[in-house]
């Protein structure tokens, strides 16, 4: 019968990413309280040195798939991996990150193992030793209560920054296992030629920690220069509105909303937005929301913990000011 | 070239979303039915592909009866035959059953390439293309940003934007994509576009049709079962920051953020 967690550890450039943490971490609550393992899945090339820190964060082993094909993500050797290694060691949850990877890899297993999948979850339990996911659709407008047939395992992906990460006890130490896998160059498909790297190193809208965000009320893509200020004063990353995006003032990676990035940072500061329910579904799960907004009437208020009415290009360059005097 | 695309009908995102009574479906009485934004992206890529290279551009629908204005808005974009896939043992299938059935349909036809949206901006699933290719054995190119079909037809060169950069991916064809915001600015139809639709061919097909069997989909075949639907939680009223100055008004939410929220 089907045991145990397994958690599938995501890393780029060999660097394994927070989001595997936190998945390890939950993985660690949830086999705990069924009295089970937690074993972490890790793909790459060389990468067997870095797996020990997996174990700091709960896992009881990490199994590495280490292959110079498994270097970079592709979805068909990934999927043929992980799926022969799912198959082999049998655990009743996988647990993968709502990441662009995550996303398309939980898909493709899904289908390939034929069992149920819930994607972007922000909170998980067991019920009588079952998994139960709530995950919202229409990007927040409501919430699904969801759980699993009896085929395992029960695939779920997680929402990024919104699992708690354990303290790493670097005193736990996990088993490493080298996995036994085959792949076959016949099933490869798809070859990534090239890496096209963001320069700027912002930190991408769903792994943010803070986002400072610009909607309308920004007038123009000559304004933006205020909300890079502040954001560097706090170490945010800067997204935009649809309609800022659809006016062609900011790229379309930095829209935020239900027809773009759906974001739950601990702080999102909106400037001139005015809360389109669009916009709203994509950000209402930030943990603490800043409206600024001349327009006292705005639906952004409702949505705000802190408010201020007032003309932004008044109040934030004073906001950074203010900011990196106590920074 | 011979394109797919297949399309999702969905609640317009300025939608507001209410729970039905029965607390496992949405209030779909004032809800404005649009084609996915997502599935947009791919019946114009389909188009601009197909204006380059020809061939011909197949829009699949799956769903009731109301799907077929989707599909009618992609004929009068351009497209140039339409299948319904419709069949209430169908109703409540999730993805997986959804997948096969479009698979089921695709797989007489004769294609080089299938657009599907990322995800639907109802379920937020984002499994229906990669269920698809799993069950035409292909591969699958998500989030796509940008695709270039080589001149021979056999493979296509894309842009997949993921957390903090750009993978280029070769993939050979036939292959699923599915689209992202920035792959392309759909178009409008066109006054006459919209009469000529109105003469191309739209197919219906059922279960039967496709040599599928009604246990194979619908509620009964989920492997995800929505236990319940509710609101999303309430946000706590906030308040409203009071200052004589902008400047006050900024010190004050500072303090705030510093002393009362500890987030800087």
């Amino acid at each position: 019968m089907a045991e145990g967690v397994m958690t599938i550890a995501e890393q780029r450039d060999g660097e394994i990413r927070k989001i595997s943490y936190e998945l390890v971490s939950e993985g660690r609550r949830m086999a705990d309280s069924l009295g089970q393992g937690v074993t972490a899945l890790l793909l790459g090339a060389d990468i067997k040195e870095n797996a020990s820190t997996l174990g700091h964060y709960g896992a009881d082993k990490v199994l590495v798939a280490d292959d110079p094909r498994l270097k970079t993500y592709t979805t068909d050797a990934y999927v043929s991996v992980i799926a022969e290694l799912v198959k082999a060691n049998d655990p009743a949850i996988l647990l993968l990150g709502a990441s662009v990877e995550g996303k398309d890899l939980a898909a493709r297993l899904s289908a390939r193992l034929e069992t149920g999948m819930a994607q972007d979850c922000i909170t998980f339990s067991l019920e009588d030793g079952n998994l139960v996911a709530i995950r919202p659709i229409y990007a927040g407008k409501a919430y699904a209560k969801v759980t699993f047939s009896d085929s395992t395992p029960q695939i779920a992906t997680a929402r990024p920054n919104v699992l708690t990460l354990n303290e790493p006890d670097t005193s736990r130490s996990a088993e490493i296992i080298d996995a036994q896998f085959t792949l076959d160059d016949s099933i490869l498909k798809t070859k990534v030629v090239d890496v096209l790297r963001d320069e700027s190193g912002k930190v991408d809208l769903t792994e943010a920690d803070k986002i400072v965000s610009g909607g309308r009320g920004m007038k123009g893509p000559e304004n933006y220069n205020i909300l890079e200020e502040l954001a560097e004063a706090i170490g945010a990353s800067v997204g935009a509105s649809r309609s800022a995006v659809d006016a062609g003032w900011r790229p379309h990676t930095d829209q935020v909303g239900q027809t773009g990035k759906v974001v739950s940072p601990t702080l999102y500061i909106a400037c001139g937005i005015s809360g389109a329910i669009q916009h709203l579904a994509g950000m209402s799960t930030s943990k603490v929301i800043v409206a600024i907004n001349k327009d006292p009437d705005a639906p952004i208020f409702q949505r705000a913990d802190y408010g201020i009415v007032e003309d932004l290009f008044k109040v934030v360059p004073s906001l950074t000011e203010e900011i990196k005097k106590i920074m | 070239m011979n394109i797919i695309v297949c399309l999702k009908q969905v609640p317009d995102t300025d939608s507001q979303i209410k729970v039905a009574p029965d607390g496992n479906s949405i209030v779909t009485d004032d809800v404005k039915w649009v084609m996915n934004p997502y599935d947009e992206f791919g019946v114009e890529e389909a188009l601009q592909i197909k204006e380059k290279m020809g061939g011909e551009v197949t829009v699949i629908g799956l769903g009731p009866k109301r799907v077929t204005e989707s599909i009618r808005t992609a004929l009068a974009m351009g497209a140039d035959k339409g299948i319904l896939i419709n069949d209430p043992a169908l109703e409540n299938s999730d993805a997986l059953a959804t997948g096969r059935a479009l698979a089921a349909a695709i797989k007489g036809l004769d294609y080089d390439l299938i657009f599907t949206g990322q995800r639907g901006v109802d379920d937020d699933m984002g499994l229906v293309g990669a269920t698809l290719a799993e069950f035409l054995d292909i591969p699958q190119l998500s989030i796509i940003v940008k695709a270039e079909i080589s001149e021979d037809g056999k493979s296509v060169k894309v842009n997949r934007a993921v957390e903090g950069q750009t993978l280029v991916i070769e993939s050979s064809l036939p292959a699923v994509i599915t689209t992202q915001k920035g792959l392309n600015e759909p178009r409008y139809a066109s006054l006459p576009g919209i009469m000529k639709a109105k003469k191309k061919p739209l197919e219906e097909k059922t279960l039967a049709d496709l040599g599928l069997d009604p246990s194979q989909v619908g509620e009964g075949a989920r492997k995800l079962k929505i236990m319940e639907l509710t609101p999303p939680p309430q946000r706590e009223t906030g308040k409203i920051i009071e200052g004589e100055t902008p400047e006050e008004k900024a010190a004050e939410l500072v303090r705030l953020l510093h002393e009362e929220a500890k987030l800087i």
